[in-house]
C-alpha cells in the first residue's frame, strides 16, 4: 500500500510526462530503491546511501521471488510471503550484496 | 561486474518422458474425476491459468525481454522465446488477421502429447488445453486480455496442431504506474 501511494504521488509530482513513479529516493540517511516489473509488482529496497549494486540486487530478488514464492504451489498470490526458502535465499542475496557493495566504490 | 546465477536447475535436465507421463497422469485422473470432456477442458484451462500467472514472472525475471510494443511483437516473443524456453519447441506464427489482432501458432511437435493417442470416447477432449490457460494467465499479468484456443490438434486427426490467439483488450486497471 505504501508502495502504491509512493508511486501514485511520484507519478503526479513528476515534471516529466509519462513518469513511471519513484525509482530512487535519496536522503542523507538512506536510499530507497524501487524496481517495478511489467506485471506491476514493486520491489523496494532501503539501503545505506553508499551501498552499490542495488540494481543487481533488485533483479536478483525478482528471481528469488519467481523461484521460492511463485513456484511454491502453497503460496497464494498477493499474500504475505511466509516461505522459509524464500527468506533464506533472500537473506543470502542481501549478504552477498552487502559484501559486494563494500568493494563497490569506483566500479 | 557479472551477476552470478546460483540457479542449480540450469544444469539439471529433466527427462521429458517423465514430464509427458506426469501430464498424462494428470489428464487421465481429471477424466476419471469429472467423466465429462468439456469439464476436463475447463479444469485444464484453469490449472493452466494458475501456472501462467506464476510462470510470467519467472519468464520476465530471467529473460531480458521488455514490454512489447504491439501484438506482433508479443506473438514473436511467445513463439521464439517463451515456447523455446519452456517447451523446447519453436512454433511458427502465421495466419494474421487483417486487423492484426489474431494469429496462429503452428506446433510441429508438442512435448505434452508424445506417445499419446486419444480414444474414441474422448472426442471432445482438448488434451493440451493446459497450454491455453498458461498463455491466457501469463498475458493477463502483463495487462493483455486474450482468447486462446486449439483450432487444430494432431491428436484429433489434424495434420498440425494450431493454437489461435486473439487479442481482446488491454486491461486498464492495475496498470503499473506511469504506463498510461
Amino acid at each position: 500500500m505504501l508502495a502504491s501511494m509512493l508511486f501514485a504521488i511520484g507519478s503526479q509530482l513528476s515534471p516529466e510526462p509519462g513518469s513511471s513513479g519513484i525509482e530512487m529516493l535519496e536522503t542523507d540517511v538512506f536510499k530507497l530503491h524501487c524496481f517495478q516489473t511489467l506485471t506491476g509488482i514493486k520491489f523496494i529496497v532501503l539501503a545505506d546511501p553508499r551501498q552499490a549494486s542495488i540494481d543487481a540486487l533488485l533483479r536478483k530478488i525478482y528471481e528469488i521471488y519467481a523461484d521460492f514464492a511463485l513456484k511454491n504451489p502453497f503460496y497464494s498470490l498477493e499474500m504475505p510471503i511466509r516461505c522459509e526458502l524464500f527468506d533464506q535465499n533472500l537473506k543470502s542475496a542481501l549478504e552477498i550484496a552487502e559484501k559486494a557493495g563494500n568493494f563497490g566504490a569506483g566500479s | 561486474m557479472s551477476r552470478q546465477s546460483n540457479r542449480t536447475t540450469d544444469s539439471k535436465k529433466m527427462n521429458s518422458e517423465l514430464f509427458t507421463l506426469t501430464y498424462g497422469a494428470l489428464v487421465t485422473q481429471l477424466c476419471k474425476d469429472y467423466e465429462n470432456d468439456e469439464e476436463v477442458n475447463k479444469q485444464l484451462d484453469k490449472m493452466g491459468y494458475n501456472i501462467g500467472v506464476r510462470l510470467i514472472e519467472d519468464f520476465l525475471a530471467r529473460s531480458s525481454v521488455g514490454r512489447c510494443q504491439d501484438f506482433r511483437e508479443t506473438a514473436d516473443v511467445i513463439a521464439k522465446v517463451a515456447f523455446k524456453t519452456y517447451l523446447g519447441v519453436t512454433p511458427s506464427v502465421t495466419n494474421w488477421s487483417p486487423a492484426g489482432d489474431e494469429f496462429s501458432l503452428i506446433l510441429e511437435s508438442n512435448p505434452l502429447v508424445d506417445f499419446v493417442e486419444l480414444p474414441d470416447n474422448h472426442n471432445a477432449l482438448i488434451y493440451s488445453n493446459l497450454l491455453c490457460g498458461v498463455l491466457r494467465g501469463a498475458l493477463e499479468m502483463v495487462q493483455m486480455a486474450v482468447d486462446v484456443k486449439f483450432v487444430q490438434d494432431t491428436l484429433r486427426g489434424d495434420n498440425v496442431t494450431e493454437i489461435r490467439m486473439k487479442f481482446i483488450k488491454r486491461i486498464e486497471e492495475n496498470l503499473p504506474a506511469g504506463d498510461e
